[in-house]
């Protein structure tokens, strides 16, 4: 079908768009900025904030730019008089009901209000008044929100509900009262929330965001006693320069590593060799029960957020979850017995912070199961976001950084290890490893094209030593719950299904840099991290997790078999029936 | 289930029946004793009396005498009114008590029970509905059957005409020929904003889609009208038959009538009516054989003002929070789960009948050049005569006011009449004549809305009017959009300023640019229009909001904060009767002497100025 | 006009009610609002059990659900007191003097409107037209309309409830 063009005006230009379009996006193609706060493109798009108006002539009131879409002949201005004042007085509105303490914000210098406010010199209120008062909710170990900041855009809404399928936060009360909370306002921490996070990522101001854990990590590296490692996931590489105003996409492994070397880690390893170890587990693993066709499809657990969703709404399919601890935990866990053992150190003064790019991390580091001995597989969990922020409270010019190594014997990873950040990832580097376990080769083919790419579900078959296996790579929890819908209903013939609970993977995840909604809109953020995690994987000389030298020496030397006692005992867990509303009704 | 054949039988007979009803020299020896049993006349013991009037005939074994609930008279001020018919002997104000009177004086005696006659204003008693003012200016098409019919006995609507209508668009009638006799009628929307019904029909049939919906905006939320209310409890197969004839005609088979919970008893006979429609396989499958099917399904509302825009009332059936949908794209084009569907309000869909039986010609002679038909208001406030009329498009307010409402109480002055409810405007004393159409209301800055019509005396402070009406926006608001969320707070914290002596002159200023961004900014009519009693208020009164912001100084001494309240010495006769009202004691004066108000004890509550009979208050 | 209070002590069972309540509704998402309408008449509020239950029922998060019924103002969350007293403020009401009703009656319970006071005898409501503006100023107490009201009708009504509740006590 061919596309219907419609001819309209904006701002007295003649312009050609397709029908269909938003007023908003046909303007931006002309190259006129329309301001918006409430629009998140493909998420929320409900015209509530009202910066977006436009003048249409021949219509009663303003147009909705973000919503209502071009036709034939429409002529549109965008910024009269009339409309200015509009907008000046709706952000006057907003601000007269929001906390003005940007000094002491966590998104002060990337919050879309205060850009809003400073490009309509906005030096002082024109209608105070009373303002709504809120609790801040900082019980969970994942998020805080502090909805004295919000301004009622629901992009977080849209997306806990409308992309995750969540639904743990919703607009509540009605008129000046209304606000966005949980079911009876209680903590995020006792409702359904996954603490994946997403809704920070929407949020324009300082409403939501993670809990942070700089202070306690501050405080180790002040500590002579402590024995301070980083280890830092896949993703955080490819995002972390972007906090200081590098290309969405680079790569800066080696300053991070420098910086942190700086701020004062003793060590710094690199995740992706616990990513290593977590296939050596998991594939080992699912081809154990393929062998035996033991509770398939086997999914892959590295996800906390999406284990946390499973336990509260599927609790009869956790069966299928591999027992599998996730990388971080797996190689907090190396860390503190092989490594300290080989180097010495006695474990309970082994300190180990994940840099992860994800807060339902915080959450799993603290589950009770994540610990050997006493002691915790890992002690402190931070951002990509809060490490940015500790580089730049040690005055560091992070882009002027050499570049330097991890940290060796811990720091050789695979290629395999590096994609495990983006959807598809862990799914593509399981599969290198088993089929050369079930072939007994090494094979050649290792690129999985089949599980690359955005797409909220992938599936695709693969041939392996003569059997068909069926795999789907999920990410988003309204995807995932689509699976878990065909395998409870008997409806799924996968073999293996990998789960993430951000759309896109943990290059997306909630520990991320904060993109605003235009450039959400104009870049697809998520390829560009995902291309810099594909090509790093490229560039590796090992891209497969079981040849990882590094990884052999400690089975050999430590763990024995994947599988085994020892590897079970440090690298396994198990999970339970969680419950979605935890608190009395 | 009945064959066409069964209902014209049924027509016939009934009819003949009910000729009493309508025709005061019918040839009958049964009487019908008619007890309203509107709301209005319910809260004041009605059912009780219908059952003192059955109770008592059975035991009198007085036979042929029929006791029949009607819906709303319309003259609410007078209720409860009970009606005896064919004579049209007319009850005001009667008490469970008076039925043994009733019974023995009028029906075995044959007299009239003079001191429950209802009397006008001029105190004439009124020997029939007829001979008062209130009806003589009124002409009722959607309230036709209001207070003549048994609402809960669907041969009682049949008798009237009902369903005849139905019956001829699905006989001879192609959709299209229906909707041009709807447009042709000149039929506008009676919901408040006039937008054309006949259009309406014609752009949902025209959408494209299986699966359409026909909707009743019944969520009446107007506070003080009441016109939606009065037809459903006592018509509401009119509304139906509307329905069935508007799903013929875009194409739908399903039909929602979402009404307020808080109307309990119009959600009673419209389940009644449903009820009894499906019996006669009115509603269902195949009806009157014509092949085409139609059902309706009652949607309680649960108490939201802004669910009476059709967006907001969408969600709400859909089972979420009442928040308005950004327009365009329309409900014709897209509305229930995203099906073009048609809404109409009550009143508009009781118009419809009456329009396919005597015609679109017929329709459009009554009225103005734009605005055709009549409109019913429920008139209220300081106004003689509290209730429901129903007029001629173009009748004038001094009509409405003087000539229908009786005037205003306690010989106070007219200061001014409020239509559209707190969507719309005050008009002032220099427009009492302007005729009541869309576009001439709209002119002087009010709108026709639903029908709220609301009469103040020179009593009423117009700020505080503002604010009154604010202050309901503010508790409506959906908080949906920020100009109506936090704007409309705004507005009324200025507001509020003002009433309470904290206001200044620029404040005026700040609530005028407010209220004109507000306006041109919100999603919704409801936010789009909350400004609107603030401007007309602004426009015709504004000499008060300065008194108000320079002056500190309320002259009606409504604005407790600014008022002192004083008796005017050589006004005073000494009655003693604003004493007697004070809630806390603080007039002083004994027997005839002039009465002083202790400005320290004074809560300000404007009691005494109400109650003096000499204007001596101020 | 005492109306009885079904405090609903099932925490974790369902009662009869919500099973007849499953049993007359399909599990489909428009039919929240008119479930929450029967709970709302049977219980005298939305117990968040009941929330719950209809969250598992009609697969909505409990957030929408609570969403929802905080959104009408029908639905309340804590039980209503004994008399519920409603003062109707709207229009035909107000501009006959139903505000001095109901700023008397605040006065004299010391509770807002929409609140209920300790003993849980008094819940204090606004309307908007109970469709008596025939009578108007009104207001109901448990739904029995008090029509041409005023500040003394409302004293001495008051006065009734209160020394016949002393009584009682």
């Amino acid at each position: 079908m061919e596309e219907e063009i419609v001819t309209l005006t904006i701002d007295g230009e003649t312009i050609k768009a397709k029908k269909g379009t938003t007023i908003l996006e046909a303007a931006k193609h002309a190259g006129i900025d329309i301001p918006t706060l409430c629009f998140l493109k493909d998420i929320n798009e409900v015209g509530d904030c009202r910066m977006c108006i436009v003048e249409v002539e021949g219509r009663r009131g303003f147009a909705t730019s973000c919503i209502q879409t071009v036709e034939e002949g429409m002529v549109v201005h965008t910024h009269t008089p009339n409309v200015l004042e509009a907008r000046r007085t709706v952000l006057d509105l907003i601000i007269s009901n929001h906390a003005k303490d940007c000094l002491t914000c966590t998104r002060s210098g990337n919050c879309e209000l205060q850009t809003l406010a400073t490009k309509f010199n906005v030096l002082h209120v024109e209608y105070p008044g009373e303002m709504t008062k809120h609790k801040i909710d900082d019980k969970s170990p994942a998020l805080v929100r502090d909805f004295n900041k919000c301004i009622l855009c629901r992009r977080c809404v849209a997306t806990c509900k409308n992309i995750q399928g969540i639904g743990a936060i919703d607009c509540i009360n009605r008129g000046f009262e209304s606000c966005i909370s949980t079911v009876g306002d209680h903590s995020l921490n006792d409702v359904n929330c996954t603490f994946c996070g997403q809704c920070i990522e929407a949020c324009p101001t300082g409403a939501l965001h993670e809990k942070e854990s700089i202070k306690e990590v501050w405080a180790r590296l002040k500590d002579p006693e402590s024995y301070v490692v980083a280890q830092t996931a896949p993703s955080i590489r490819v995002a972390l320069g972007e906090e200081f105003g590098m290309d969405i996409g680079t790569n800066v492994a080696g300053k991070m590593v420098t910086a942190l070397k700086r701020l004062g880690f003793d060590k710094v390893f690199d995740t992706n060799t616990g990513a290593d170890f977590t296939i050596m587990e998991e594939a080992n693993e699912f081809v154990e029960r393929f062998k035996e066709n033991n509770t398939l499809p086997m999914m892959t657990s590295c996800c906390p957020g999406w284990v946390r969703y499973i336990e509260e709404n599927y609790p009869e399919l956790l069966p299928h979850l591999s027992s599998c601890k996730s990388p971080h935990q797996m190689f907090g866990a190396l860390i503190k017995s092989y490594y300290a053992k080989k180097e010495n150190i006695d474990p309970s003064k082994i300190y180990v912070v994940s840099i992860m790019p994800c807060v339902a991390k915080k959450f799993e580091a603290i589950r009770p199961e994540m610990q050997n001995d006493g002691l915790y597989d890992v002690d402190g969990v931070i951002t990509t976001r809060e490490l940015s922020r500790m580089i730049k409270q040690a005055n560091i010019e992070f882009t002027k950084l050499e570049d330097s190594k991890f940290d060796d014997p811990m720091g050789e990873a695979t290629g395999a290890g590096a994609i495990f950040g983006t959807t598809g990832g862990v799914m593509e580097a399981a599969l290198r490893t088993a089929q050369d376990i079930l072939t007994g080769e090494d094979l050649e083919k290792i690129d999985f094209e089949a599980v690359r790419g955005g797409k909220g579900i992938k599936k695709a078959t693969v041939n392996i030593a003569g059997k068909e296996i069926k795999v789907v790579a999920a990410s988003g929890l309204k995807n995932a719950r689509k699976i878990l819908e065909e395998i409870k209903n008997g409806k799924a013939d996968y073999q293996f299904v990998e789960i993430m609970a951000c759309p896109g993977g943990c290059i997306m995840g909630g520990g991320q840099p904060i993109k605003s909604a235009k450039i959400r809109s104009e870049v697809d953020v998520r390829k560009l991290r995902a291309n810099a995690l594909y090509s790093i994987d490229e560039k590796s000389t090992i891209r497969k997790s079981h040849e990882n030298p590094v990884l052999q020496k400690i089975y050999k030397d430590y763990l024995g078999k994947p599988g085994g006692e020892l590897a079970h005992k440090l690298l396994h867990t198990h999970y339970e029936k969680r419950e979605k509303y935890n608190f009395e009704t | 289930m009945k064959t066409l054949e069964e209902i014209h039988e049924i027509r016939e007979e009934k009819r003949k029946e009910l000729d009493l009803r309508v025709n005061t020299k019918a040839d009958t020896r049964e009487k019908h004793i008619l007890v309203c049993q509107g709301t209005g006349c319910t809260s004041s013991k009605s059912p009780e009396i219908l059952e003192n009037f059955r109770r008592i005939l059975k035991e009198k074994n007085i036979e042929n005498v029929r006791v029949i609930k009607t819906g709303c008279f319309g003259l609410c001020a007078k209720g409860p009114i009970v009606i005896i018919r064919p004579e049209d002997t007319f009850y005001a104000m009667v008490t469970p008590e008076d039925c043994e009177e009733i019974i023995q004086t009028h029906i075995v005696e044959g007299k009239r029970v003079e001191r429950l006659l209802c009397k006008d204003i001029d105190g004439k008693i009124v020997n029939s509905l007829d001979e008062l003012n209130f009806y003589k200016k009124q002409k009722r098409i959607a309230l036709k059957n209001c207070g003549v019919i048994n609402p809960e006995d669907i041969d009682e609507y049949i008798a009237f005409n009902g369903y005849k209508a139905l019956e001829r668009v699905l006989d001879v009638m192609s959709p299209e020929e229906v909707i041009e006799v709807i447009s042709k009628s000149g039929l506008r929307g009676r919901g408040g904003a006039g937008f054309p019904t006949g259009k309406k029909w014609e752009l949902t049939r025209a959408s494209k889609g299986k699966q359409k919906y026909v909707v009743c905006n019944a969520d009446e939320g107007d506070p003080g009208a009441f016109m939606d209310r009065s037809i459903l409890e006592g018509d509401p197969h009119s509304v139906l038959e509307a329905m069935i004839i508007a799903g013929y005609s875009i194409g739908a088979n399903k039909g929602y009538i979402y009404v307020r919970a808080e109307y309990p008893i119009a959600v009673k006979r419209l389940d009644i009516a449903i009820k009894q429609a499906r019996d006669y396989g009115i509603l269902g499958k195949n009806i009157f054989g014509s092949g085409f099917d139609f059902d309706i399904e009652i949607r309680l509302g649960a108490g939201a003002f802004v669910c009476g825009e059709e967006t907001a009332l969408l969600e709400s059936i859909e089972g979420k929070r009442g928040q308005p949908r950004v327009k365009p794209p329309y409900p014709a084009e897209s509305g229930l789960w995203g099906k073009p569907t048609l809404i109409n309000n009550v009143e508009t869909y009781a118009n419809i009948a009456q329009i396919i039986l005597k015609g679109a010609d017929w329709f459009s002679s009554i009225g103005t050049e734009k605005s055709k038909g009549t409109k019913v208001f429920a008139l209220g406030g300081n106004v003689n005569n509290i209730g429901l009329v129903e007029v001629p498009m173009g009748t004038t307010l001094r009509e409405i006011v003087y000539d229908i409402g009786g005037g205003i109480p306690n010989g106070r002055d007219f200061k001014a009449a409020q239509t559209g409810g707190p969507s719309g405007g005050c008009i002032p004393k220099e427009h009492l004549d302007t005729p009541i159409d869309y576009e001439s209301l709209k002119e002087i800055g009010s709108m026709m809305g639903s029908g709220g019509l609301i009469v103040m005396d020179d009593t009423k402070c117009m700020v505080s009017l503002a604010k009154f009406y604010l202050e309901f926006t503010v508790s409506e608001s959906c908080g949906k959009c920020t100009p109506c969320r936090i704007g409309t707070k705004r507005m009324l914290e200025i507001l509020e300023n003002l009433c309470n002596g904290k206001g200044e002159e620029i404040d005026i200023y700040r609530l005028e640019t407010l209220a004109k961004n507000i306006q041109k900014s919100s999603i919704c009519g409801l936010g789009q229009s909350a400004p609107n009693p603030v401007l007309s208020t602004l426009n015709y009164f504004r000499e008060e909001f300065k008194e108000h912001a320079i002056d500190k100084v309320c002259r009606t001494a409504e604005c407790k904060a600014l008022a002192t309240i004083g008796i005017d010495e050589e006004k005073c006769k000494g009655c003693g009767l604003c004493q007697k009202h004070c809630p806390v004691n603080a007039i002083k004066g004994e027997g005839r002497e002039k009465r002083v108000i202790d400005q320290s004890i004074c809560i300000k509550c404007g009691t005494c100025i109400a109650t003096c009979p000499f204007h001596a208050i101020n | 006009m005492e109306k009885e209070n079904k405090q609903c002590d099932c925490k974790n069972k369902k009662d009869e009610f919500l099973e007849k309540l499953f049993e007359e509704y399909l599990p489909e998402k428009d039919n929240l609002i008119q479930m929450l309408n029967e709970v709302q008449e049977h219980y005298g509020y939305v117990p968040m059990h009941v929330q719950k239950e209809l969250s598992e029922y009609l697969k909505i998060p409990m957030a929408e659900i609570y969403g929802v019924v905080t959104f009408y103002s029908r639905f309340s969350l804590e039980p209503q007191g004994k008399y519920k007293i409603s003062v109707c403020l709207g229009t035909a009401c107000f501009v006959k003097g139903s505000q001095k009703i109901m700023d008397r009656l605040t006065d004299r319970l010391k509770i807002g409107p929409g609140e209920t006071t300790k003993d849980g005898l008094f819940t204090i409501e606004q309307t908007r037209c109970v469709g008596a503006c025939g009578l108007a100023p009104v207001f109901t107490i448990n739904g029995e309309v008090y029509g041409r009201a005023s500040v003394q009708k409302l004293d001495q009504v008051l006065d009734e409830l209160i020394n016949k509740e002393k009584q009682n006590a």
